[in-house]
Parts: C-alpha cells; sequence; structure tokens
C-alpha cells in the first residue's frame, strides 16, 4: 500500500470539500477499496472516510412509506433495522460476506462500487430504488450503467438510499463457490401497481430487469407464471463458475424460487 | 475403559495450547536485528525471452540495499530433483535448470526474474516497480497433449521436447492389451485429477543470517524437513558446507506437501544475507503463494479395466499424462511414477496391471506432491473404473469389490509392491453398518418426495505410506535415504528430551510421541518432550512426508528407547544386586523378578549421571542413545469410505449429507489425532471433487488465483463425519505396528464423493458416466442437460 493522507470528516458538506482535492477518494467499510490499495490497484493519495457522518448512518421508515438508509450504513445495521420494516431487504443484507465483511461494509460503497455479482444493486434496482447524493437524486433506472460502472461523478457521494417498501419481497443469492458473492441473484419485489425483478451476477451489462418475468408475475404473482418464460444466454457472464447458458438457467430457477418465498 | 496416557490414549494435543493461543512462533515470527526484506519481481508471462533487465532507476532508490538478478548467481547451482525416474527405455529423465531467478527465460507466470532487498518491504516493492524487464512473449506451452505433439514450442530450448520421460511399471501393454482383446467386457474411463493449490494457512517465509564472525550461515524457513533443505541447498546450490549451515523450521502453519520442496527463495534470502552483510527476511503474500508454491495433481488420465462374466477383474491398463509444471520440483518426478503406478493394483487380485506415465513440462507453476500424493490420483481412476464397470455390468459396486478383494497377505501386486497385511472385507463391512446402507433406499425415497436425487458411492482405497525402505527408493531413483532418526536424552532427574528427525507441522508429533516414550518406560507423557525443527539440535532426519512420521520416525523413537532401556536395565541390576536378566520393567519402575526389591526410573536415571555406586568398567554414565531406522517396507493403510449426496437436479448443486470412514491404520497411539488427521483429510479430499479448481487460461494467466475464484472447502461444505479405525491389521515390519493416517481421508474421499454423485444423477434418470472435478453445480448442472 502506498501512503496515503486520511479525513474523517462529520458532515456530508466538509466531506464534499475534502473530496475536491486531486487523488481523493471516499472511504465506506473499506471492504473493497483497502484490498485494491493493498495491491497497489489504487493510489488515492487522501482518503475521506464517510463513517463519522451522521446523517449519513441507520435505517428508518419516511413518511413516503420508503426505507431510507443513510449511505455509510453497515449491512449488519441493515439487517437489523430493516428486519421488521422491509424482511427482503434485511435478508439480502445478512447474507452478504461474512460477519466482518457485514461489519463494515457499507450500502453507499456496494452501490458506488457496482460490482457485477454484488447484492445491493439487485435491491435497489427491484425497488426502483432513489439514489440521493450530495449533489441531486438518481433514480434507479438511470444509475446503474455497467459492470462497476455508475451515473456518481468522481468524488459524489451517495447520501441516502430511498426504497420504496414492497408488500412481498425476497432475495435468492445462488453463491459463486469460492468468493460466495451471488453467481447468480435475483431480487423479486411486489407492490400494489406490479413486480419489479432484478438480476445480479448475471450479465456482462451489470445488474439488469427481467421484464418479461415482471410482466407475467404482475398479473399472477406465482411461481408457475413464469413457467413458460426463458431467459438468453447471449451477454450472460462466461468464467470458471459458470457458462452463460447455466446462469440464464439460474435466472429462472431464482426468481421462480424468489416468488414462492415471497408469497 | 479409555487410557489415559501412552498407547491407545487419547491424549489433549499438548501443542494446542501455543497454536490455540496466539502463542506459536513461526518464521515469520522472527525478526533479527538489522534485518532487511526480499521482495521478487515475478514474470507476468507465461513464458518469455529476457532481452534486459534495466534496474538503474531502482538502484537509487530509498532504502535499497541491493537488487539481484541471475547474473548474482552465476557461481550457484539449480534447484535440484531429488530423484531421477528412468524411463521405459533405461534412460534417465530430462532434466532441465531450474535456476535460482529466471536465466535468459521466464517460464511460468510468478517465475521470479529480481530479488530486491531494501530496508522496508514497502521500499523493496517500490523498487521493484521500478524495474524495467525487458520481455519477448512466446505462445505458452499448457495443454500436455499439444506439449507432445510433434513441432510444439520446448519449455526448455537445450531440452529435445516437452517429455520429462515416458515410463512404464508392471506388465506390458502387449500383455494388457491381449487380455482386453479376448475379455467378457472391458470398461474405460478418461478422467483428468484436478490441479490442486495446497494453500496452507502460513504463506512460506525464509529468512536468511550469515555471520560474519563464525562464516556460518542460519536459514529460518517454513519446512517440513529442515535437514533435507540443509543437504540440497548447502551441497547442490549454494555450496555451503554442512557444519556451516543451520536450517530452523520452527512452528510451521501446515504444509499439506507444498513445504517439502527446497524453493529458490530460501537459497535466495541464504545467498543474499552474506551479500548484503545483513538479515534477509521474505514472507510470501497470499497472492504470491498461489503461483510460487508448487502446485499439486494434474493428471489426464485413461484407464481400461478387463472384466470376465462374473465381474473378476483380469486386467488393468492405465496410461497417464502427468504434468510437471515449468521446472522439476523436489520430489515430482516420483509422484507420478513410484507413489502413483506402485498404487494401480488396489485392493484387487488382478493378475494383469500395466501403467504407463508420460510427464510433461508445461508453462505452468511446478507441480509436486500435495496430501496423498500420486496416490489419490491410483485411487481415483482406478475406483471410478470399478464403479463404471459395475454399472455397466449391473453388478452392484459393494459386490464387484468384494469379488476382487485380496484375502491373502503377504500379496506381491503387479506393480512392484508387497502388501503386508490388510482385512479389506472387515473395512468394508465397517463402512456398510456405519453408513446405514442398508438404509439408503428408504431415504433415497425421500429425496425423491422433496424433488432431490439422493446417491450412494463407495470407495476401498489402499496406499503405501511410510517412505520407505532406502535401498529399494535408491534402486527407483531417489537421491537421498529414507530412514529416520531420533536421540532419546534422557536427563538425571529421568525427564526426557527426544530428539527427532521428523518434523510435525499441525499434525501433533509432539502429543504422540511422548505417548511411545511414556508407554515404552511407564512413566507420566508430562515428563518427556518433543524437539524437532532445528538441524542443530536434531540428528539428521528426513522429515515429514508420505504419512511416515510415526511409522517411521516413531519407529526410529523405539529403536532409540529400546537402547535406553537396556542400558538402563543393566544399571538397575547392579543398584538391586540382581542379575540383568531378572530385571523387569513396570509402570516406571525397576524390580528383581519375583522380589519385592525394586529401584525407580530417576533413581536409574540420576545413577547414570552421579556415577558413585555405577558399574564404570562395563558401562559408561549418561543416558543418551541415537538410532536410526530404516523400513523394511511400506505400510499399505487401507479402507472403505461412503458417501451419501443429494444433488439439486435444478441447480446441480451437490451437498454432502453424510460421509463415513473406516480405515484401517494399523495399531493407533492416539486416537483422537487419527480422528483429526482423517477428518482433515476428508475436507481436502472433498475440496477436490467439489470445489478446489486450479485453472490457467489459454495465456498461461492463473484464474483462479485468489479466493475469489479458488474454493477452500468451508465447514458448511463438509458433513459431520463418521471416522472408525477400529479394523486393525498392524503393520508386520515395524516395532509399533503402526501404517500411517495422514493422507487416507484425502487419498479414499474424492472417487466416493464422484460415485455418489453419479449414482444419484443415474438414479435420476440421467445418462450421466463421469464429470471431471471438480463437481461444481455448473459442471452437474451441465452434464445432466447436456
Ligand atoms: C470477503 C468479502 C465478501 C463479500 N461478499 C459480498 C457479497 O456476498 N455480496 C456483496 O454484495 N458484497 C460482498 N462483499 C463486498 C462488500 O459488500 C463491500 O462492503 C462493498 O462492496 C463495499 O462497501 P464498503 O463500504 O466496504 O466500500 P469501500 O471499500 O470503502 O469503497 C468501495 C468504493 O465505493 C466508494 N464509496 C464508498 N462509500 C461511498 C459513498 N457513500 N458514496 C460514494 N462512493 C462511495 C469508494 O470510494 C470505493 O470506490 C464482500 C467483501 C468481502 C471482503
Amino acid at each position: 500500500m502506498h501512503n496515503f493522507d486520511f479525513v474523517k470528516p462529520g458532515t456530508v458538506a466538509d466531506a464534499a470539500a475534502a473530496l475536491q482535492g486531486d487523488e481523493a477518494q471516499p472511504l465506506g467499510g473499506g471492504q473493497t477499496l483497502i484490498p485494491t490499495m493493498k495491491q497497489r490497484l489504487a493510489a488515492p493519495e487522501t482518503l475521506v472516510s464517510l463513517i463519522g457522518i451522521a446523517e449519513m448512518q441507520g435505517v428508518c421508515k419516511t413518511d413516503a412509506g420508503e426505507l431510507s438508509i443513510g449511505g455509510a450504513t453497515t449491512h449488519a445495521t441493515v439487517e437489523a433495522e430493516a428486519a421488521s420494516l422491509f424482511p427482503g431487504l434485511a435478508g439480502l443484507a445478512g447474507r452478504i460476506g461474512d460477519p466482518a465483511v457485514r461489519n463494515r461494509g457499507t450500502i453507499g460503497g456496494s452501490l458506488a462500487n457496482n460490482d457485477p455479482a454484488a447484492c445491493y444493486p439487485a435491491a435497489a434496482l427491484a425497488t426502483g430504488a432513489t439514489i440521493r447524493t450530495d449533489k441531486r437524486e438518481i433514480a434507479a433506472d438511470d444509475y446503474f450503467q455497467g459492470m462497476f460502472t455508475t451515473a456518481l461523478d468522481e468524488g459524489e457521494i451517495i447520501v441516502e438510499v430511498r426504497m420504496p417498501i414492497p408488500e412481498k419481497s425476497n432475495y435468492q443469492k445462488f453463491l459463486q463457490p469460492a468468493s460466495r458473492f451471488a453467481l447468480t441473484g435475483v431480487f423479486v419485489a411486489k407492490y400494489a401497481d406490479g413486480v419489479r425483478v432484478a438480476v445480479t451476477g448475471a450479465s456482462e451489462e451489470g445488474v439488469f430487469r427481467w421484464t418479461e418475468a415482471e410482466q407475467a408475475l404482475g398479473s399472477n404473482f406465482a411461481a408457475d407464471a413464469i413457467s413458460g418464460l426463458s431467459v438468453s444466454a447471449d451477454g450472460m457472464i462466461n468464467d470458471l463458475h459458470g457458462t452463460p447458458e447455466y446462469r440464464a438457467h439460474l435466472v429462472k430457477v431464482l426468481t421462480g424460487r424468489a416468488v414462492m418465498a415471497a408469497a | 475403559m479409555p487410557k489415559d496416557g501412552g498407547i491407545g490414549a487419547s491424549s489433549k494435543r499438548r501443542e494446542d495450547v501455543r497454536f490455540l493461543t496466539g502463542k506459536g512462533r513461526y518464521t515469520d515470527d522472527i525478526n533479527i536485528h538489522g534485518q532487511a526484506y526480499a521482495y521478487f519481481l515475478r514474470s507476468e508471462v507465461a513464458y518469455g525471452k529476457i532481452n534486459g533487465i534495466d534496474t538503474s532507476v531502482a538502484e537509487g532508490m530509498p532504502g535499497v540495499v541491493q537488487i539481484f538478478t541471475a547474473k548474482d548467481f552465476e557461481g550457484a547451482g539449480g534447484i535440484p530433483c531429488g530423484w531421477q525416474v528412468t524411463d521405459r527405455h533405461g534412460q534417465p529423465m530430462q532434466e532441465p535448470k531450474h535456476p535460482i531467478l529466471a536465466e535468459g527465460f521466464v517460464r511460468h507466470v510468478g517465475d521470479p526474474i529480481v530479488g530486491v532487498v531494501a530496508d522496508t518491504l514497502e521500499q523493496a516493492r517500490d523498487a521493484a516497480e521500478a524495474i524495467d524487464v525487458d520481455i519477448t512473449e512466446i505462445d505458452p506451452v499448457l495443454d500436455m497433449r499439444a506439449a507432445l505433439a510433434d513441432g510444439a514450442t520446448k519449455v526448455h530450448d537445450e531440452l529435445s521436447s516437452n517429455l520429462c520421460y515416458d515410463w512404464n511399471l508392471g506388465n506390458s501393454p502387449e500383455e494388457a492389451e491381449q487380455v482386453m482383446n479376448s475379455a467378457h467386457h472391458v470398461t474405460t474411463l478418461e478422467l483428468t485429477n484436478n490441479r490442486l493449490i495446497a494453500n496452507p494457512m502460513e504463506p512460506r517465509v525464509a529468512v536468511g543470517d550469515y555471520s560474519i564472525a563464525n562464516d556460518d550461515y542460519t536459514l529460518y524457513t517454513t519446512s517440513q524437513n529442515p535437514h533435507v533443505i540443509r543437504l540440497l541447498m548447502g551441497a547442490f546450490v549454494l555450496n555451503i558446507p554442512e557444519h556451516k549451515l543451520r536450517v530452523v523450521a520452527p512452528d510451521v502453519g501446515g504444509g499439506f506437501g507444498s513445504k517439502i520442496y527446497h524453493y529458490a527463495e530460501e537459497a535466495f534470502c541464504t545467498f543474499a544475507a552474506k551479500q548484503c552483510m545483513r538479515p534477509v527476511k521474505w514472507t510470501s503474500s497470499r497472492s504470491e503463494a498461489f503461483v510460487s508454491d508448487a502446485h499439486g495433481r494434474d493428471h489426464v488420465t485413461t484407464i481400461r479395466l478387463a472384466l470376465d462374466e462374473n465381474g473378476k477383474f483380469l486386467a488393468i491398463h492405465t496410461d497417464t499424462l502427468a504434468n510437471m509444471g515449468a521446472y522439476l520440483s523436489t520430489f515430482s518426478s516420483s509422484i507420478p511414477t513410484w507413489l502413483h503406478g506402485t498404487l494401480m493394483a488396489g485392493n484387487y487380485t488382478t493378475p494383469i496391471v500395466s501403467v504407463n506415465v508420460k510427464a510433461v513440462f508445461t508453462n505452468t507453476v511446478p507441480v509436486d506432491a500435495y496430501r496423498g500424493a500420486g496416490r489419490p490420483e491410483a485411487t481415483f481412476q482406478l475406483e471410478r473404473v470399478v464403479d463404471k464397470a459395475a454399472r455397466e455390468m449391473g453388478i452392484d459396486p459393494v459386490e464387484i469389490r468384494r469379488r476382487n478383494f485380496i484375502t491373502e497377505f503377504p500379496y506381491a501386486t503387479p506393480v512392484a509392491v508387497e502388501y503386508d497385511t490388510g482385512d479389506y472385507h472387515a473395512t468394508m463391512d465397517k463402512l456398510l453398518e456405519l453408513s446405514d446402507h442398508a438404509g439408503f433406499e428408504v431415504r433415497a425415497a425421500e429425496s425423491k418426495a422433496n424433488g432431490k436425487l439422493r446417491g450412494f458411492g463407495i470407495s476401498h482405497y489402499i496406499e503405501a505410506c511410510g517412505i520407505a525402505p532406502s535401498n529399494l527408493v535408491g534402486q527407483l531413483g531417489a537421491r537421498a535415504g529414507l530412514y529416520e532418526s531420533a536421540t532419546v536424552r534422557v536427563n538425571a532427574t529421568g525427564s526426557i528430551s527426544v530428539m527427532t528427525g521428523s518434523h510435525s507441522h499441525g499434525q501433533g508429533h509432539e502429543t504422540s510421541f511422548a505417548q511411545v516414550v511414556a508407554e515404552m518406560i511407564g512413566i507420566d507423557e508430562k515428563q518427556i518432550d518433543i524437539v524437532h525443527g532445528d538441524t542443530a539440535n536434531t540428528p539428521m532426519g528426513m522429515g515429514t512426508y508420505g504419512s511416515r512420521s510415526l511409522a517411521v520416525g516413531g519407529s526410529a523413537i523405539v529403536r532409540a528407547t529400546e537402547k535406553i532401556l537396556n542400558k538402563a536395565k543393566k544399571i538397575a541390576a547392579h543398584l538391586l544386586e540382581a542379575s540383568e536378566a531378572d530385571i523387569e520393567l513396570k509402570d516406571g519402575t525397576f524390580t528383581v523378578a519375583g522380589t519385592d526389591k525394586s529401584v525407580a526410573w530417576g533413581d536409574v536415571t540420576l545413577a547414570a549421571y552421579v556415577p558413585h555406586n555405577y558399574p564404570l568398567e562395563e558401562i559408561e554414565p549418561g543416558l543418551e542413545e541415537t538410532a536410526f531406522y530404516d523400513p523394511a517396507n511400506f505400510t499399505y493403510p487401507s479402507g472403505g469410505y461412503g458417501c451419501e449426496v443429494e444433488v439439486d437436479p435444478e441447480t446441480g448443486k451437490v451437498q454432502i449429507l453424510s460421509f463415513t470412514a473406516a480405515d484401517d491404520f494399523g495399531n493407533v497411539v492416539n486416537p483422537m489425532i487419527v480422528e483429526g488427521q482423517v477428518q482433515g483429510g476428508l475436507a481436502q479430499g472433498i475440496g477436490q471433487a467439489l470445489l478446489e479448481n486450479c485453472a490457467y487460461d489459454e495465456n498461461g494467466q492463473l484464474l483462479s488465483g485468489s479466493y475469489m475464484d479458488y474454493t477452500m472447502p468451508r465447514a458448511d461444505d463438509v458433513p459431520m463425519f463418521k471416522v472408525d479405525h477400529s479394523c486393525m491389521t498392524p503393520c508386520t515390519h515395524n516395532p509399533l505396528g503402526v501404517k500411517g493416517c495422514g493422507e487416507a481421508g484425502a487419498i479414499g474421499s474424492p472417487p466416493a464423493v464422484v460415485n455418489a454423485v453419479i449414482d444419484a444423477l443415474q438414479r435420476g434418470g440421467h445418462d450421466v458416466k463421469h464429470i471431471d472435478m471438480p463437481l461444481s453445480p455448473d459442471r452437474v448442472w451441465m452434464a445432466m442437460n447436456s
């Protein structure tokens, strides 16, 4: 690891100011960034820690019936505090990595990183979440722009994530055996006005919505509803752990399981 | 009643106090005043010609002490291979030079090119990043079949081809072919034995130190055999006489074979310590371990089994390509030959066994022994082909094995070894009992009702341990003896230090070896300490691998303790004014037979060191003896393993529901330690069967170069094991009657797991005959759906 400066501001404004500097980068839980720095694949000159910012911490329900999660809230906190408000999300958070990762890693870090196999992007997309930054609000449908790519500008901070709370929801994660990230993961969220299905781990374009399934499930929220559908293997990830065909197949299996678990 | 000490007692592992409380002293814990740090600039390409190395910028960087390239090692030898295999034409194997730092060419990703020594590790790394290595890439040689094709690029220009050797054992291929041609049935199976990375918890570390005062060197290293490193590095690489070189392997955090070998980094740190006049330390990062620790397995095999109409085995013919990687690691050449071909008869009376192995150079990390070493590869192909034959012929897999079991001992196989003892029906019976084999159909029906496919798989393995008789292995090409040594030093008050040439890196020798000595003398285990791992205070020994420590090292301790007891009896006889023939030893007390005259162990030992009343004219004072034990034969543990799985037909995911191991290890010194060894081996075998896969891409880049892609078994991947070792046919030729248990789990389990999955799939109506390991969900699903 190369030397770097470390600052830990107490407000979003101070953090934003600190991030104006050249080669400054936000630090959430460090579960992705620190290993990258140890491998010398990243060498920021200043790390701006976000975990001391009170307004970026914690989970609550807004008046509009959304779940609001501070951008620096750890997975473990989401697991505990969303348990009764939004169990589908709490279940997702509780199966990210291991306890050490869950006690450090944050939702903002996960969404900023947008690893194609990460779990939170599926929840954010399936709920049609709003990503609030220090500069603007971004709809989930506009936010994810491919593997490790998002709508965020350099130094932009995810301050809050707001997710409309679904009537029913479930996340099915099929483990990549080594990393235990999602080899394929499917988040299904049922609302009064429709169903959203988001898939992570499978596509070379990162997290995506399976719209045919959304339509089918919108009129009949049962696993059977998708039995006639199939997912194309085109554009699916091919690696040591699964072929495009296998991932495409898993998308359907996991969607069915998520619906069954949610229903 | 379980014993509370001595042979057969489950004494708690005394070493665990330090291991479990963070008080172990590992090589990385050793920091010597003034120490500098080494960092290796390694090849990022699989094959290339080095046009030039520019270190000029790096040399001026902060903290840099010295930068080394191959030029600095012109006076040093290459890293030697410890076993010369003779091919089927009587020619020695092709043996390329393995330089400490790359000479002219890089031959695998991870091949060290430059060694930078600096005040701190970060400075060494900074400097390494400023070094410019100009390399012209060459298309790498990766696939073994392609490597042997005419006109293939050669990994080593100076060799005639990429073939290291073409080796036969047992009956001639023609003899086997004749039987195949006229047999009632022939079962053929093509398979790979997947390449693995050992992944001990502790990565490798080396600290070299040179004393100008004494002109001597010390190397602290993560080794399973410090004396072997001293011999190889001193005599063949750096030309340091043994009395000027001390090698210390303190607590070592697991080896699994990967820490047997002499590695370039050890020689580098020792050499650089003198050049820099400072101690030099290198600690492998985990990423570095993936590309610099020797890998294991990596065989491609075609095996054929000929049977008569009753399922009797008539002949086996097997052809294997064995990957050597880019250079020959210390024991690499012996693994696919003498540790693999010799096991191809298995538990069976097959009269004709013909083995061919071609060892091949490729642009990959060197391949060498990994827990089981050759024997898992033999067991896997044999137990898979037997299972396949049973299915093809409609014979129960248990029954077909029973029909072919060897029942008379000693049994000379067609592949050069003689089994001294065993009872394969007994371990098979035990396996069926413990695994409730009879109740399987009921359980299978339950699974089916839940939409899952359940299967049961068996393997019945044999292995050869306790390597090995020196005169035999010498004929086979070993460049070393394979005895073991022990010095038993009895102190004046009766406590004992045992110096062993074995090395413990997790096996619990400090506990079980003490149990042996305690039993022989009849004193408390606490009176005995086991000393190992330092060439300065242990007799020349060959170290620990091949499940040899108790069978060979323990036998040396027995022999030395016998010498002690002989002498102690003489002293006791003198003290008791009796004839030596009348002296009996029981519970640490010497008694004159038939009388109540006695003298305690401590009084005898005190007399040896305070020889006031002592037969000085007959015997010397003191009580210290050394023995070297060279075994008469290998030992042959065997056992029946059963695995029960459930396959999720929607995803291909395999879950192991139960795993039963019924082993025959001969006599058992510490049942708890044996159980732990078997459990660890099973976890590794299950890892190979379902999870672990060292894979390269077409450019020779390691695809599974971190734990993000290399799947180690975790606790929830393995079931609660049922481990039994109550079937005991004691080894007939070592004094303890022990056979060795360290590798069995990893040897016997992979075919049981694969057989179980195939069983599950076939019961589910899928015509799947084989899947190559690891049986990851995607592979199982693809097999079911293609
Ligand atoms: C062993 C292990 C297992 C894991 N398993 C899983 C898993 O199963 N599923 C899964 O989804 N993830 C998994 N992860 C990833 C984990 O969830 C990380 O915590 C997460 O991806 C990054 O969050 P972080 O807070 O640690 O971010 P950091 O590592 O601190 O930062 C990551 C990136 O995000 C930026 N960043 C951080 N916070 C913000 C913010 N508020 N606004 C803008 N940019 C920001 C940083 O600058 C950096 O570029 C695993 C990680 C590890 C180490």
